[in-house]
């Protein structure tokens, strides 16, 4: 442990000689999980966290924006209602092109799965908030929810025929029992893999523009400056990849219920 | 070697996986622009499977920050 000590030491004195009075700065902090309302239910801790807290605040953004924003109804939409339209007709377009018409019946459960996610990763580049979709648990446990979904829907359309989705066609049987394996190794890496994705992504993020923003304290009034366009400048592309893995996390849920409705 | 050091250094190693995340971004946007200006009529339709490849290559390079961050604070 000496070699971390040291290093985290020499990290300390930089921040220590900085002019701003020392503020050495955890980048790992702002995904530390507090607790607001304890709470033991037959010995869980299912405790109110700020990750709930963040969690509540996001659903209620969704609501209020869906249900105000239709609320009137008009034919020539406001900004409000816009945006409401807008965000069905995008997922709408991004399922008939990825399932097709079969998709229509799962519109309700991508919508929400996209609407979460988006709001969730947005919600995060807010000052002193807290990024839901940073912890791999939430990710994990979204990424298996529809991972046992579409398996089970899976069986349910196609009965013990869906097995016949890891078999791929077209191929010499000498190599069947080599490339059947590999098929279902990825299929089951899918929860994994999704979730992985919006998690890593996340996470290095914000630990980037944490790190950065140690740099702009660490060298001062002067030379801070540069840091800190680049800090602005990640920014933007920190509310890109929010949306972008958002999108992501959709598309693919669309491709997974594809596979299960129509296989191959 | 300390087992402190040699947990330093593979989370060093671990990082190389960010060049291979590079290459992949690099070759699917480039081949986009080289198809776009080709046919720029079909470079919109196309746009969605450039962000979508752009996010499985980036993730693919993720993993490997993900192993180097498991072995600095994890293990």
């Amino acid at each position: 442990m000496s070699a971390a000590e040291a290093v985290h030491g020499a990290a300390a004195a930089v921040h220590g000689a900085a002019p701003s009075g020392g503020l050495a700065i955890d980048p790992m902090h702002q995904f530390h999980i507090s607790t607001i309302y304890p709470l033991h239910i037959g010995g869980f801790d299912v405790s109110f966290t700020n990750s709930a807290m963040w969690m509540v605040i996001v659903a209620a953004a969704i609501s209020l924006l869906t249900i105000a924003g239709m609320g009137k109804r008009s034919l020539v939409p406001g900004r409000w209602q816009s945006v409401a339209e807008l965000s069905y007709e995008f997922v709408s377009n991004m399922l008939r092109d990825n399932v097709g018409d079969a998709g229509k019946r799962f519109f309700p459960f991508v919508f929400t799965l996209f609407m979460f996610v988006l709001f969730c990763n947005m919600g995060g580049m807010l000052p002193y908030s807290f990024t839901v979709t940073s912890h791999i648990i939430v990710t994990f446990g979204l990424a298996m929810f529809i991972f046992l979904g579409v398996t089970v829907l899976g069986f349910a359309v196609h009965g013990l025929h869906f097995f016949h989705f890891f078999v791929p066609k077209g191929v010499p049987a000498a190599l069947l029992p080599l490339l059947v394996v590999i098929e279902v190794i990825s299929y089951l890496t899918r929860p994994i893999s999704l979730s992985v994705r919006l998690f890593a992504n996340m996470m290095a993020g914000h630990t980037m523009l944490k790190v950065f923003a140690g740099f702009v304290i660490a060298m001062g009034w002067a030379g801070g400056f540069l840091p800190l366009a680049f800090m602005v400048a990640f920014t933007g592309l920190e509310i890109l990849v929010a949306f972008l893995q958002a999108y992501v996390f959709a598309i693919l849920t669309c491709i997974y219920l594809n596979d299960a409705l129509h296989m191959h | 070697m300390e087992p402190a050091a040699a947990k330093l250094i593979g989370a060093g190693i671990a990082c190389i996986a960010l060049a291979g995340a590079g290459v992949g971004i690099g070759t699917i946007f480039g081949n986009y622009l080289a198809g776009a200006l080709r046919n720029p009529a079909a470079a919109p339709a196309q746009f969605p499977n450039l962000l979508l490849g752009f996010a499985l290559a980036e993730a693919t390079g993720l993993f490997g920050l993900v192993v180097a961050l498991i072995l600095l604070f994890v293990i």
